[in-house]
């Protein structure tokens, strides 16, 4: 008999690539729904699993078929690895149950079995790009998460109405078709270079090569690459239109998992692949992706103040967020890259929560604009009560999870020596209020339209937002168990490159 | 069971770097097209001609000189003389194929190697000198008398990246089709203009 807890690194990414076409196969609502649900769960299963396993006994190397590194595929499964995969399918686990009703309101029923297929299809390759420990692996997933994105984005379409939600996929699909292909470039680079495609070989054969013009171009190319699919700062075009028009259930998945996961490509990348071999690499991290961020966090949240779509807000302050997790990497000590991660889960959380929120709204009132939601804290106050509490965390107050990054962050900032970033943290904190505030103020201060009757939106969609807004809360008490993970994942980027 | 096989790169001088010129032209093309054009149609043109000069970096990159397809010749397999009864040939075979896995993977690895000192393999991977080859079957594909094979790796990969740029461009010219449904138009500063229109009709009723 086999160990089959021995197979759970491949299982985590073969089971929902199975299951996608067997939910198109039923043509049936109800089968999709239930079948996307429990493959989330069983993800989450395999996750938490693998992170233990991870926490007690170090990586795990599954290798596929038993080929060997240089010529076939591992699966690599580190602390980092485990962790990326708790938080995207822990969100998954959420936001599949809250789907049900939320999306038979915004999409035809004909298409719904479509629509699964398509959201399992994204997790299967979010969670690839977090197992494999094969850099074109790495490019395959995270072509297979950007296709069926785009198709769910699209999918936000009403007949009659401008196609917004298609305009917004397109130039998503040629910004995000151009990344994955300067991924793969800097791939083939490195590939050229070293004959592996394998990441822990190639990070004990980059450290000799470093000075090769390839290899910098292989680093530039992916670094890139990475960024857009980050939205980091200048090519962050693409994401409030994404957020904003996709499906309420999308908007939620997408903004907390898979940005996280680009994240995560660009730390392997500058650590695992990159980080003993280019020596100037410390100095290109404060020099360039430090001040990228800042102007990230200010451009962001500057936006998000000045909107009136509550999506477009959060989408904005999104942007704000990835610029918070990359100022936690470009400060590149244990203090700020913990930050960063920590900030990656606890933003996971509460925009997941925050979008579930605006979707109970919008499954009630029919429109996420601030001028048709007017006194919406009286005629759904639970609704409400999560969006404030979600709001609260991404302020940063305290005893909530957002308090928990931006310490670190503050933190690193003081081992950096850069205190003044500190004052800058807490200023783009205060823009956070301004975006914040001007929702309940329309929620709370201002009459409601006694036109329309209005109740509760439906327990299957408040429970999940509840259980992430408050899962928010309570990692933000009971501070440990990620911030564990994190501080451990952010030891082995600095420490060994992480391989 | 001498198997020779690397990346074109190592065995590349002077007038063999031309494929770059090529991708690089290629690339810079569908680039402009992609940034400069307002038709959608056209930017996809471009974004297509994009990923084919990656394609096409994969593909010369795999490249050996005077190697030939990478199928296992009949003269490399162990004991292909007549001596060996049936029952022995089989297995000798398919002991063969285990072998060829692992030199597969050595001469990657020592590609690497060579690399990293910096210098080009031109004296490691010679012209073929006649006197070298092996008496038995004197073949065009012969480097130091070992066989030369391209590099399959670089091509299977390809495989997959060619089915993403299928998918990807179906997937757009889906998009297109539905955008132009609505705004009966394909130039994104019209649909821009329209939406512009659009949305300050919206925001005064």
């Amino acid at each position: 008999m086999i160990e089959w807890s021995q197979h759970l690194p491949v299982l985590q990414v073969v089971v929902p690539l199975i299951v996608a076409p067997i939910i198109v196969l039923f043509r049936n609502k109800n089968i999709a729904w239930f079948l996307a649900t429990a493959t989330a769960f069983f993800s989450l299963y395999t996750s938490i699993e693998l992170l233990t396993i991870v926490q007690e006994s170090g990586p795990i190397d599954y290798a596929i078929g038993n080929w060997e590194r240089h010529v076939g595929i591992v699966y690599h499964i580190d602390i980092a690895n485990a962790y990326i995969l708790t938080i995207v399918s822990a969100v998954s686990a959420f936001v599949f149950p809250y789907s049900y009703h939320s999306i038979q309101q915004e999409i035809p029923e004909y298409k719904l079995h479509h629509f699964y297929a398509a959201l399992v299809l994204c997790l299967t390759g979010l969670l690839g790009i977090a197992a494999t420990g094969d850099a074109f692996n790495v490019f395959v997933f995270l072509e297979i998460s950007s296709l069926s994105t785009y198709a769910l984005v699209a999918m936000g379409d009403k007949p009659g109405k401008p196609p917004r939600a298609s305009l917004a996929a397109y130039r998503y699909l040629i910004m995000g078709t151009i990344g994955g292909t300067f991924i793969l470039l800097g791939i083939g680079f490195l590939y050229m270079m070293t004959g592996t495609l394998n990441m822990a070989e190639l990070s004990e054969k980059l450290p000799a090569l470093s000075d090769t013009s390839t290899v910098r171009a292989a680093f530039a190319f992916i670094t890139v690459g990475a960024s857009i699919k980050l939205a980091l700062f200048p090519v962050h075009t693409w994401l409030p239109n994404i957020y904003t028009h996709a499906p309420n259930v999308v908007s939620a998945f997408l903004s907390s998992t898979a940005t996280k996961v680009s994240y995560y490509v660009l730390l392997r990348a500058m650590y695992t692949l990159f980080g003993a071999a280019l020596a100037a690499q410390a100095l290109q991290l404060k020099l360039l992706i430090g001040p990228m961020a800042l102007v990230a966090i200010f451009l962001g949240s500057f936006n998000a103040i000045k909107q009136t779509n509550i999506k477009k807000i959060l989408a904005f302050s999104s942007v704000a967020q990835i610029g918070y997790m990359v100022l936690g990497l470009s400060m590149n000590n244990l203090d700020g890259l913990t930050g960063g991660l920590i900030h990656l889960f606890n933003h996971a959380l509460m925009k997941g929560g925050l979008f579930m929120a605006v979707g109970c709204m919008f499954y009630r009132y029919q429109s996420v604009e601030l001028s048709d939601l007017k006194g919406v804290g009286r005629t759904m106050p639970f609704t409400t009560f999560a969006f404030v509490l979600g709001g609260l965390g991404l302020i940063g107050v305290p005893l909530t999870a957002g308090f928990i990054s931006k310490w670190y962050l503050v933190l690193g900032a003081f081992e950096a020596d850069v205190w003044w970033l500190a004052i800058l943290i807490l200023i783009a904190s205060l823009m956070a209020v301004m975006y914040i505030f001007k929702v309940i103020e329309t929620a709370y201060f201002q009459e409601p339209n006694t036109d329309i009757e209005v109740s509760e939106a439906p327990l299957s969609m408040l429970v999940p937002t509840y259980a992430l807004v408050l899962a928010s809360v309570y990692f933000g008490i009971f501070t440990e168990p990620m911030l564990g993970a994190a501080r451990e994942a952010a030891e082995m980027f600095l420490s060994a490159g992480g391989m | 069971m001498n198997i020779l096989l690397a990346t074109s790169t190592t065995a590349m001088s002077g007038e063999g770097v031309y494929n770059y010129g090529l991708v690089i032209f290629l690339m810079m093309t569908g680039l402009y097209l992609v940034l400069a054009k307002g038709n959608m149609i056209k930017s996809v043109i471009g974004l297509n001609i994009f990923q084919v000069s990656v394609i096409m970096f994969y593909v010369s990159m795999g490249r050996v000189e005077h190697g030939t397809a990478p199928i296992l010749l009949e003269q490399d397999l162990p004991h292909h003389d007549s001596e060996h009864g049936h029952d022995n040939h089989d297995d000798s075979e398919d002991h063969g194929l285990l072998q060829t896995r692992s030199d597969v993977a050595l001469a990657s690895t020592a590609d690497g190697n060579h690399d990293a000192d910096g210098g080009t393999d031109s004296d490691v991977h010679p012209q073929a000198h006649p006197e070298d080859t092996e008496a038995n079957s004197p073949s065009l594909h012969t480097v130091d008398g070992r066989t030369a094979y391209s590099n399959p790796l670089p091509h299977v990969l390809m495989l997959t990246a060619i089915v993403v740029g299928v998918a990807t461009t179906a997937l757009a010219l889906a998009l297109v089709v539905r955008i132009r449904e609505y705004y009966e138009t394909i130039e994104e500063d019209i649909v821009d203009a329209i939406e512009n229109r659009l949305q300050k009709e919206e925001a005064q009723s």
